[in-house]
């Protein structure tokens, strides 16, 4: 006698939907119910506030929220692609929210508020989105301002890289104010908040093929508290720039042009960790074209200069603030050099991707 | 001294002082050529010649490795880098320069997998991680990046790692120095050798060539003092009629150099006639695999089109390259051609001569 199996129809039958793990799925960027749940799960777990949580299409912002009479308004966007996505001392979270709120910053404004645009590549593990959100809610603890409106997208795998952040940020400074690339004089001082090239370094340290270590750490910082206190103390700053991209030299160069100046830097002045100018020498690369994400340049009229270098150096994120040079003279726009030989050469702009010379 | 000695071979002190002893010992014009582009790029970026005194001209070599590497060659790698399964390997700078139309991050951008490594050693485990892909180094360079080179092929073989080749490009110094000093047009009194391709090869070989033109040759080095402490030594040498070879790089070089480097580039690699992009053929002036190491040559695996190729009619690189010519001669400079947009080699590298002057003097100081 053969024995039969019977099913066991007992309990459920049909397969159940897989819950989705650890990952993102095509399914979180559809608009429905994983859309709501990651949003609330995870986003709002970490960005949340009465603003974003209200769940309407976009911010309501009226009272108290808004710029007082007397003041204008300051905005900036910002898209944030970074490889690998954490590195030495910071990561895309707390550069996505550093970076706009610098920008917004450098025009003498307060940031008080950011939106925030996520592109999520499928696959992507939601415990490292988790990591990224709460650095950007750390970044805007620091630097006192709100997300008050997000979205979230997701692309099919291979579309994107890991994780894309664009925020943008709204501000406002005193009516009048007028901190911009275009002010400066000849006879005014150019003045670094701290030592530079630090993020450049520390981001290709992250990427694992440089073949050696370093302790190169990113300097990638909120400047709001410090820019709005030296305008505060100097209501003469001409202007303010945070040497990103392109480094210290392509942003000078900028404002040369803008200003129709002629800005001339004492290299032996410029401050360069010793092991970031080790990493340049082996690597051939130049520290004055390397990004910074939390440095600024001031510059204001001489007279104000030595006082503003003491005002910087007692603020956090200005310890090592130093003068680097002045503006000389009318031109069309230059920035020159003055080396420790006493020679003087002209710096121009990255011309494109920066490139590890040969020998 | 207790200065690390980075610092020590730039001190500003010790290159017045040597600035003002160049001065003391010239007596009349002399035109020193600094072979190598790293120089170009030090004496630039420190604005040495600024120090000397107008008695001395230097004249920027034919040693800035993208520049002289061949348009033929440069096409040959974007056909390579273009083809599909292959991962194709350079040093970053290679990068940006033109072939005829396109270079190799224009290649990239079209979907080819361009990608920049420090060494080729770095492109050997590239190919070990990925064996279902071709990766192809593209060796060029002068004898310094050779021994790289040669480790990495034996390497491969070593390991049995078939998927790794190179295409052959390196050239070497003393051919070079023997075609400027033959041409009819030569104006070099003196050259600043190498300190880095000294470093492997030593400077036994120039011995021959400063007596057979009577030209001072002095290794040299690439910080401030290392450089004016060269120039000062041909000075000394040109004005007492003298005509050797000595070493102002004793830190780095011996007369013999490395044997064991020297050995391995022997072994893997022999003497090949190369053009020089804007200079031509010379002959026996490259590196080529040897019979042996054959199957590591990109050109023989892949079956390669040949194309009619040439320069830009507006580009006078080869008479900048040949010393004939400074970037400022040139119509081009600053307008067509920038760092953006080259039309010649010399534009792109920080070490070819006219991307050095774009940078560091397109305004005469």
């Amino acid at each position: 006698m053969t024995k039969t199996n019977y099913p066991n129809l007992q309990g459920p039958v049909c397969p159940l939907p897989l819950q989705p793990g650890g990952q993102i799925v095509m399914g979180h960027g559809s608009g429905g119910g994983m859309t709501r749940d990651l949003i609330v799960n995870v986003f709002q777990k970490y960005l949340g506030n009465a603003i974003l949580n209200a769940g309407n299409d976009s911010a309501l912002l009226n009272g108290e929220l808004v710029a007082p009479p007397g003041y204008q308004l300051v905005v900036s966007t910002d898209a944030h692609v970074v490889f690998p996505l954490f590195f030495p001392g910071s990561d895309i979270g707390r550069l996505s929210v550093c970076g706009t709120v610098n920008d917004v910053a450098m025009l003498g404004a307060q940031p008080k508020y950011l939106t925030a645009s996520f592109i999520l590549e499928e696959g992507f593990a939601i415990d490292e989105l988790e990591k990224v959100l709460a650095s950007m809610r750390d970044a805007c603890a620091e630097a006192d301002v709100r997300i008050i409106a997000a979205d979230t997208k997701v692309t099919e795998k291979g579309k994107a890289d890991k994780l894309f952040i664009t925020t943008t940020g709204i501000g406002w400074a005193p009516a009048g104010r007028k901190i911009t690339g275009d002010q400066a004089q000849p006879g005014d001082a150019v003045l670094i908040s701290g030592a530079l090239g630090n993020h450049g370094i520390a981001v290709l340290q992250a990427r694992g093929n440089l073949g050696f270590q370093s302790d190169v750490q990113s300097d990638a910082a909120p400047l709001n508290h410090l820019t709005q206190a030296l305008c505060a103390a100097f209501p003469d700053v001409h202007v303010m720039r945070d040497p990103t991209r392109g480094g210290l030299a392509t942003t000078l160069v900028e404002i040369a042009q803008q200003s129709s100046v002629t800005i001339q830097l004492d290299e032996p002045e410029i401050p360069i960790d010793a092991s970031v100018r080790a990493a340049c020498d082996l690597l051939g690369l130049d520290p004055l074209y390397l990004a910074n994400e939390g440095k600024v340049i001031v510059i204001l009229p001489e007279e104000h200069a030595e006082d503003a270098l003491s005002f910087l150096r007692a603020q956090k994120y200005g310890e090592k603030a130093r003068r680097i040079g002045r503006v000389i003279a009318r031109s069309s726009g230059q920035l020159l050099l003055r080396t420790a030989l006493g020679t003087t050469r002209v710096l121009d702009m990255l011309a494109g991707e920066m490139l590890p010379r040969i020998c | 001294m207790s200065l690390p000695s980075s610092e020590v071979f730039r001190s500003a002190a010790l290159t017045r002082q040597l600035a003002g002893e160049i001065r003391q010992v010239v007596t009349r014009p002399w035109n020193i050529m600094e072979i190598c582009g790293g120089q170009t790029h030090a004496i630039l970026q420190y604005g040495l010649d600024q120090l000397l005194p107008p008695e001395i001209t230097l004249i920027h070599g034919p040693g800035c490795p993208v520049c002289v590497t061949a348009l033929e060659s440069i096409e040959n790698a974007l056909q390579i880098a273009r083809q599909p399964d292959v991962i194709f390997c350079s040093f970053g700078d290679m990068l940006r320069v033109p072939g005829a139309r396109a270079n190799l991050f224009s290649a990239r951008a079209e979907g080819a997998d361009v990608r920049v490594v420090y060494s080729p050693l770095d492109a050997v485990k590239l190919a070990r991680e990925t064996p279902q892909k071709q990766v192809v180094f593209f060796a060029i360079g002068f004898e310094t990046t050779v021994p790289s080179i040669a480790a990495s092929i034996l390497h491969a073989e070593r390991n049995k790692i078939s998927n790794f080749s190179i295409l052959p490009a390196n050239v070497l110094v003393p051919p070079a120095m023997h075609a400027i000093l033959k041409s009819p047009d030569n104006r070099v009194n003196a050259f600043l050798a190498a300190g880095h391709v000294c470093a492997v090869m030593g400077y036994w070989e120039y011995e021959p060539i400063a007596a057979q033109y009577r030209t001072p040759i002095v290794v040299t080095g690439f910080e401030p003092v290392d450089l004016l402490r060269g120039i000062l030594m041909s000075v000394r040498q040109l004005e007492s009629g003298r005509s050797e070879v000595e070493n102002a790089y004793e830190r780095a070089v011996t007369r013999e150099g490395n044997p064991d480097a020297q050995a391995m580039i022997t072994q893997v690699f022999e003497p090949v006639d190369r053009q020089w992009r804007g200079i031509g053929l010379i002959s026996l002036s490259g590196l080529g695999l040897r019979p042996r190491f054959k199957s590591f040559d990109a050109l023989e695996r892949f079956a390669l089109a040949h194309q009619a190729v040439s320069e830009s009619p507006l580009c006078i690189a080869g008479q900048v390259l040949r010393g004939n010519a400074t970037p400022h001669d040139c119509p081009a400079f600053g307008r067509e051609c920038t760092p953006a947009s080259p039309l010649g080699a010399p534009m792109v590298s920080s070490e070819g001569a006219c991307a050095a002057y774009y940078r560091y003097q397109r305004v005469k100081t």
